[in-house]
């Protein structure tokens, strides 16, 4: 990026504003429960000797190497399922491709609890699937046992980072490099391998870099599969146990950012001095060429095989919702609609609230994404890359720690015209939503950014336009696609979040579906209601997901078609 | 919804005078709003939710759920601007951790006919900050299609749990993650003595398939048949069994009455709400509600028993349950974090290692079996007794200036603290790891004898 223009005053004041917010919500809450493993539990004062302990301790190394181990292969699996998924359908013209993509999506979404049931249900060591093997075959497959199940769930859940991501770079490719490719001979994989697939790696590494932070960060799927060596369920044990105040928990926490931060920083090396901007747009991305009845044949079995496999959970838990007792059986004993029913009342309060939630936060996410994308890549403001180091460092603050930090900075605060303390007011939930979900979208609007040519901002401001009306009418717009992954991730991922809700939840009536499905999931009677409500949510995600597909698919062809027109005219002329 | 919430609303307002004539006991009047945080689920809240709202229509029940440690850090951290008025979870050490700082407020309820002790236990705290309104004990819950296809038995006791037949069967949470679990292990410690006890706790752990994040995940994982048994609060058992799910519960001999607890959180904004909250749940009415197919805890009333379905016990007249252990909640209280933390190194974060010894030890004796080895046998006697071993005695554990390393309320800037945690902890994270290697080296060197 050796184009930067100067500071100018709008940019720095932008990124003051967006420096003060990332302190405000992020930092100083964080410090405020993390400054612990800083401090000397004996004598309160400054002190490095929890990091110390924290190197000499076994587990904690083994759990370092566990954690680093299942995030690396996770990428590499995910990145198995995704590729195929994100090629076949931006490449070649294809029934349902939007479909697709939509289903791509919905994995992401795995409701709290009720999507570790109906895992354990289909793939435990005693579900549908191995009962179904052991009775027929002999054998069964520990799919769930261990790092290698670990491995296996993040995989499933987090590849439509890498889908999403890469599927927007994909269809932002300039058409004339490939044709120009295709001119001089190249076609089939090598095309792929030498052309298409270098070009669209800034998505590629934004969905593979998320998928690697997340997994290394990620608390959720390890503590479902119960497995604890590994250092994010080693951090939120210890910090969320009744009474205990051990530094250790915060100062793995601590251990967490600084990683990530570390980890995002050689994936910025990568980037060091290559281009990926191309100068056209609109183009509508790659040639998309027919498939020839076998290859379509192939393409269909191997989109339905993957989407088998990762759509399996939702299917667990569909089968749950309507199921009356489903225990040690491959399917359940009978099915009703009571479940439904009985979460009817409750649920349009939970879904009214998590649509406002999640949308809001998205739509922070995106604002806050591209502001941040633009500044660290277009301007020369020192030090403007802490913007992004920092907001991405949310990934790695376990939901509870943000919680607290919450609960401690803005309790305190009084809410004008009111005396309700800041901290309980739904606002601060979005605003919590936003920051644990920001890196998302900011990962997905860097990618974005980086396919943009510098040149066009260029001559736009030579022909007169404004900084503010550069960035509105050319680079925005031009980023449309990626900032509706980072869209889509951010929606889908908060609406199911759990930790920093439960903890900044104060009143049942601000209450999302994820904690309406927590409250369900404490007992027995719930596990078939709890299931209903993980499908409204999953539905209601994939709907939004959907639509907003729907629209971009819209506006694209429309500019498409203008391209088209434009172009007959000119050869008409 | 809405509407009916007016309606209701309206009528009770004009039915306040009469409330007021006919309420039992508490004539004042209440606020309109009552604000409890709570661990339990919406299958036991709502239902005394909706019948406290009835006995009181003009005030509104806002129930906050949380996980217990959650709620404590919640009560901890809004203490400055108080917002809940009451506390109401299971485990007694959190009220404990609430009363120590402070933060709960005394209260006198208007009850009648509630005896002083369940069990060995204490039904309500002494200095009435907290109250029991329900007993739960502790015992094994197991899925009878699953002991029927893996052809298990029907276990009785805590030493059933430790037979090779159990092995990766067997599911329980840690008492770091859950106030109930913890006193389960303590009921076990008491009961059979500080090495004896751990001794059991491992051998069972050898067995385990898997040691759940939370308390839950053990009636769940029963429930859906992803193992076969497991340790757990009563409740959970009766419930899932009244829920449909082809589950059983047993109390072992070993095991300890326990009451569920309720407090008013200090300054709480609605006392009087909370106060006649309290004398609802120990009210006959109250008391009964427990018995609710979904809910399925002991009232602490002997009176009610009357009443109870079929298949619950009742604990004030069948004295077997829970009157073998004598359980001292101060000694429990002043080592809560050390065996805590002592249960997840020796076990949860070694869990595999554990099983992969118990494993090679099983296989040693099945080896062994009707043989006559002395020399194998006293290697495998080696195994287990390594496998036994506690990094801690006793004396140790109970010394107050050696627990104080776990609980590190450092008062005072000048206040020192000996030791770190972390330094202990590696210690016995190093003991555990070589106990179970040096076991399995042994076990197997056995196990060569043997044939």
């Amino acid at each position: 990026m050796s184009l930067t223009s100067r500071p100018h005053w709008g940019p720095t004041s932008i990124a003051v504003l967006l420096a003060v917010f990332l302190i405000v919500f992020l930092a100083v809450p964080v410090l405020k429960v993390v400054f612990v493993a800083f401090q000397d539990p004996g004598t309160g004062g400054f002190t490095l000797v929890n990091f110390q302990d924290f190197f000499n301790t076994a587990l904690f190394r083994e759990s370092f190497w566990n954690s680093l181990y299942v995030a690396g292969m996770s990428v590499m699996l995910a990145s198995i399922i995704a590729v195929p998924l994100a090629y076949f359908t931006t490449r070649f013209n294809f029934g349902g491709a939007m479909l697709i993509q939509t289903l791509g999506v919905v994995p992401l979404i795995m409701p709290p609890f009720v999507g570790a049931v109906a895992m354990q249900l289909l793939f435990g060591s005693n579900g549908s699937v191995n009962l179904l093997l052991d009775e027929h075959f002999g054998f069964t497959v520990p799919f769930m046992e261990g790092l290698n199940g670990v491995i296996l769930v993040e995989s499933i859940h987090y590849f439509p980072f890498i889908l999403t991501n890469l599927s927007a770079s994909l269809a932002n490719i300039d058409r004339s490099l490939e044709e120009s490719a295709q001119n001089l001979g190249s076609s089939g994989m090598r095309l792929f391998r030498r052309i298409v697939f270098p070009l669209a790696m800034p998505g590629f590494v934004a969905g593979a870099s998320l998928v690697f932070l997340k997994v290394f960060d990620d608390l959720g799927t390890p503590l479902l599969l119960n497995v604890n060596k590994m250092l994010a369920p080693q951090a939120y044990l210890r910090i969320s146990s009744i009474g205990i105040t051990d530094p250790m928990g915060y100062v793995i926490s601590v251990m967490l950012v600084l990683f990530s931060m570390f980890s995002l920083w050689v994936s910025f090396l990568a980037f060091r001095g290559r281009e990926y901007a191309s100068v056209q747009k609109g183009g509508g991305g790659l040639l998309k060429r027919d498939l020839g009845t076998w290859e379509k044949l192939a393409a269909y079995a191997v989109i339905v095989l993957i989407l088998a496999l990762v759509l399996a959970p939702h299917l667990g838990l569909l089968l749950l919702s309507f199921g009356t007792v489903w225990s040690f059986a491959v399917l359940p004993d009978a099915y009703t609609l009571e479940h439904y029913l009985r979460v009817f009342h409750t649920s349009s309060q939970y879904v009214t609230n998590t649509l406002i939630y999640a949308g809001l936060a998205a739509g922070i996410d995106i604002v806050l994404g591209t502001a941040i994308a633009y500044v660290v890549w277009r301007t020369g403001i020192p030090g403007r890359k802490w913007l992004d180091y920092t907001a991405t460092a949310a990934l790695a603050v376990p939901g509870v720690v943000l919680g607290i930090g919450y609960l401690r900075t803005f309790y305190g605060v009084q809410l004008p015209f009111s005396e309700q303390p800041l901290a309980t007011w739904w606002v601060i939930l979005v605003i919590a939503l936003a920051i644990r979900r920001l890196p998302y979208a900011l990962r997905a609007c860097v990618a974005a950014l980086q396919q943009v040519s510098v040149t066009l901002e260029e001559a736009a401001e030579n022909i007169g336009a404004t900084k503010s009306r550069t960035v509105r009418r050319i680079v925005v717009p031009l980023m449309s696609g990626g900032i509706l992954a980072g869209f889509v991730t951010s929606f889908a991922t908060a609406s199911v979040e759990l930790s920093a809700t439960l903890m900044l939840v104060a009143q049942q009536s601000d209450a999302p579906l994820s904690y309406g499905i927590y409250v369900f999931m404490q007992s027995a009677a719930g596990r078939g209601p709890g299931a209903a409500l993980g499908i409204i949510a999953v539905i209601i995600v994939g709907l939004g997901t959907y639509v907003s597909h729907r629209v971009i698919e819209r506006s694209r062809r429309l500019r498409t078609a203008d391209r088209v027109v434009a172009e007959a005219t000119a050869k008409l002329e | 919804m809405h509407l009916s919430t007016f309606v209701r609303r309206i009528t009770g307002s004009l039915l306040v005078p009469l409330a007021l004539c006919a309420s039992w006991g508490t004539a004042h009047a209440l606020e309109d709003k009552l604000v409890i945080v709570t661990s339990f689920p919406e299958d036991l809240t709502g239902v005394f939710q909706a019948a406290f709202e009835r006995r009181h229509p003009t005030t509104k029940v806002e129930v906050l759920n949380k996980k217990t440690s959650a709620g404590v850090k919640y009560v901890q951290e809004t203490a400055g601007n108080n917002t809940t008025d009451l506390f109401w979870v299971s485990a007694p050490d959190a009220f404990g951790v609430l009363k120590n700082k402070g933060l709960l407020q005394k209260y006198q309820p208007h009850s009648s006919g509630i005896p002083d002790m369940i069990g060995s236990f204490p039904i309500n705290d002494p200095d009435r900050y907290f109250f029991g309104f329900a007993a739960s004990g502790y015992g094994i819950m197991y899925n009878t299609r699953y002991l029927k296809a893996k052809k298990l038995p029907v276990p009785k006791e805590w030493d059933d749990l430790k037979k090779p037949v159990y092995f990766g069967h067997v599911g329980m949470s840690a008492p770091s993650r859950s106030g109930t679990t913890h006193l389960t292990v303590e009921a076990i410690l008491q009961g059979e003595g500080w090495d004896k006890g751990w001794a059991t706790m491992k051998e069972m752990a050898g067995n385990f398939k898997t040691i759940t994040e939370r308390s839950f995940g053990v009636p769940d994982g029963v429930n859906s048949g992803e193992f076969g048994l497991g340790i757990v609060i009563d409740f959970f058992g009766f419930s899932s069994k009244a829920s449909g799910f082809p589950v059983e519960f047993v109390y072992p001999t070993i095991t300890a009455l326990v009451p569920a607890n309720v407090g008013i959180v200090k300054n709480a904004p609605h006392p009087e709400a909370a106060g006649a909250f309290i004398d609802f749940l120990l009210s006959d009415e109250g008391q009964e509600l427990l018995f609710d197919s979904k809910i399925q805890r002991l009232p602490v009333k002997p009176a009610i028993y009357a009443k109870a379905p079929p298949g619950l016990p009742n604990p004030f007249e069948d004295k077997s349950i829970g009157a073998a252990v004598k359980f001292d909640s101060d000694l429990s209280e002043g080592r809560y974090n050390l065996v805590n933390s002592l249960f997840d190194q020796l076990i949860t974060f070694r869990a595999e290692e554990l099983r992969t010894a118990t494993a090679a030890v099983q296989a040693a004796e099945s080896a062994l079996a009707g043989k006559s080895k002395p020399e194998a046998e006293a290697l495998l006697e080696q195994a287990r007794t390594l496998i036994a071993a506690v990094p801690v005695t006793e004396a140790e554990a109970n010394d107050p200036a050696f627990a104080a390393i776990f609980a590190k309320k450092r008062k005072k800037p000048t206040d020192e603290v000996p030791q770190r945690q972390a330094e202990v902890e590696q210690k016995w994270d190093g003991f555990a790891q070589s106990n179970y290697a040096k076991a399995g080296e042994l076990a197997k060197q056995a196990l060569n004898k043997a044939n």
